[in-house]
């Protein structure tokens, strides 16, 4: 079969590509953001006292785990407007990303907390720290460090995530690819380079990662 | 209530073509794809240096793009390069391929772990490459890759709703048509959610089962 290479249409929209890719990595590096916080909460809420909070907890993450992503973002922006919250896409889908990457590090983070050994923690108590105090200086560094390349690897997992925006027409990198697509079908040049693209953007932050590893000695 | 009962009641048959059509591309691409994973697996640990390296590009290819560039991809070229396929195979292509590369990890892993001297030992006693892949380090290796193998098939089945995107008719694109009929957005979409959650508990039970079961 005929089919000739032919790259110029794809490297006309080149800079297209590029500001696609940029806005995933924005959109990505908001979820983690949000999404680690409300992990940290759910780790320590998992192992706390609460047997309440531990059932939620678990609840939260079982349902989030199991659920396909995209029905999650076509329920933030088509579904919730029904109940009078109106987000924009860029919002309902950064939303429901670290709703869904909350889940995946509220694990990540728990197998931190009970890698933290327990005689720092008596040792800060016995110093003088507050629980507040122990918990935020002593037992989140130690921990943040030792699942430093689980939470690596979530980050890696959520910039693939974002090419699911374009569903709901966030002009990312997938989205430009499609336009690409559709207007010149060069099927095979533009698919080409935008898998590259997000492979080399993923190899460079595992790059950068290992780097940080290296920098700072597990505890 | 009643009349989402009775939109309900109505879409009945559409709900359920929707999870055949779902529950049919995950069972099919977690077949291919493991028989996949085992051979890139096993070459990525005992193949050739040329095969290992092909077979690494092609694993660190597929892990590094995302799922729905992978549907994308193998719907629009396919045809283009005279592949005749239609979007469920062309999506079930891209499935499979995904769910080889990630397990071709796995059972990378897997086979590394079982200690050297297993593998000294077979030889010792005479066994031969083949015997000892069979009778020694694959079982104790698949025994290792099971908790991550049930855990793609969750990936899988939750990957098929990404088939809606190129008129796959699985369970997610047969609600989003209900809902463009009806427009009771988070009472179909809450269906489909209960549904997949459903199916998944449902796989990660069954994975559970089976590890009780192999346990040594």
């Amino acid at each position: 079969m005929g089919y000739t290479l032919n790259f110029a249409v794809v490297w006309a929209d080149f800079h297209n590509l590029l500001w696609g890719l940029g806005l995933g990595l924005v959109l990505a590096v908001f979820a983690v953001a949000i999404g680690s916080g409300i992990g940290l909460i759910a780790a320590f809420a998992s192992v706390g006292p609460s047997r309440a909070g531990r059932i939620i907890v678990r609840l939260y993450v079982s349902i989030m785990r199991n659920l396909p992503i995209l029905v999650i973002v076509l329920v933030a922006y088509f579904g919730l407007p029904q109940i009078g919250i109106r987000l924009n896409k860029f919002e309902s889908f950064v939303g429901s990303l670290a709703l869904y990457s909350g889940a995946y590090l509220a694990e990540v983070f728990r197998a931190g907390l009970m890698g933290v050994p327990r005689g720092v923690v008596e040792a800060a108590r016995a110093i003088g720290l507050t629980r507040l105090q122990t918990s935020l200086s002593v037992v989140v560094p130690i921990m943040l460090r030792n699942v430093l390349p689980a939470l690596g690897s979530t980050f890696i997992g959520l910039f693939k995530d974002t090419s699911l925006a374009a569903a709901i027409a966030v002009p990312e990198l997938t989205y430009q690819a499609r336009k690409i697509n559709v207007e010149s079908f060069r099927v095979v040049e533009t698919w080409t380079v935008t898998s590259a693209l997000y492979v080399g953007t993923c190899l460079i932050i595992a790059a950068a990662l290992r780097r940080l590893e290296r920098r700072y000695p597990k505890f | 209530m009643d009349r989402f009962l009775a939109q309900l009641w109505m879409a009945r048959d559409a709900i359920a073509g929707g999870v055949l059509i779902s529950m049919e591309a995950a069972l099919t691409a977690i077949v291919i794809g493991s028989l996949l994973g085992l051979v890139i697996g096993l070459l990525l640990v005992y193949g050739h240096v040329v095969l290992r390296v092909l077979c690494r590009i092609y694993v660190d290819i597929i892990r590094g793009t995302p799922v729905l560039v992978l549907i994308l991809a193998a719907f629009y070229i396919t045809p283009a390069v005279g592949l005749q396929m239609d979007a469920f195979q062309a999506g079930l292509l891209a499935l499979s391929l995904f769910c080889g590369a990630h397990l071709g990890e796995i059972v990378r892993g897997a086979v590394q772990s079982v200690p050297h001297g297993q593998t000294e030992a077979g030889r010792s006693i005479g066994l031969t490459f083949p015997q000892i892949l069979a009778y020694v380090v694959l079982p104790q290796a698949l025994r290792q890759a099971l908790p991550p193998w049930v855990n793609t098939g969750v990936e899988l089945v939750k990957a098929s709703t990404l088939l809606s995107v190129i008129g796959v008719g699985e369970l997610l694109l047969k609600t989003q048509e209900i809902v463009g009929r009806n427009f009771m957005t988070l009472e179909f979409y809450a269906v489909a959610g209960v549904l997949y959650l459903l199916i998944n508990l449902g796989i990660e039970t069954l994975g559970r089962n089976l590890e009780a079961r192999v346990r040594p």
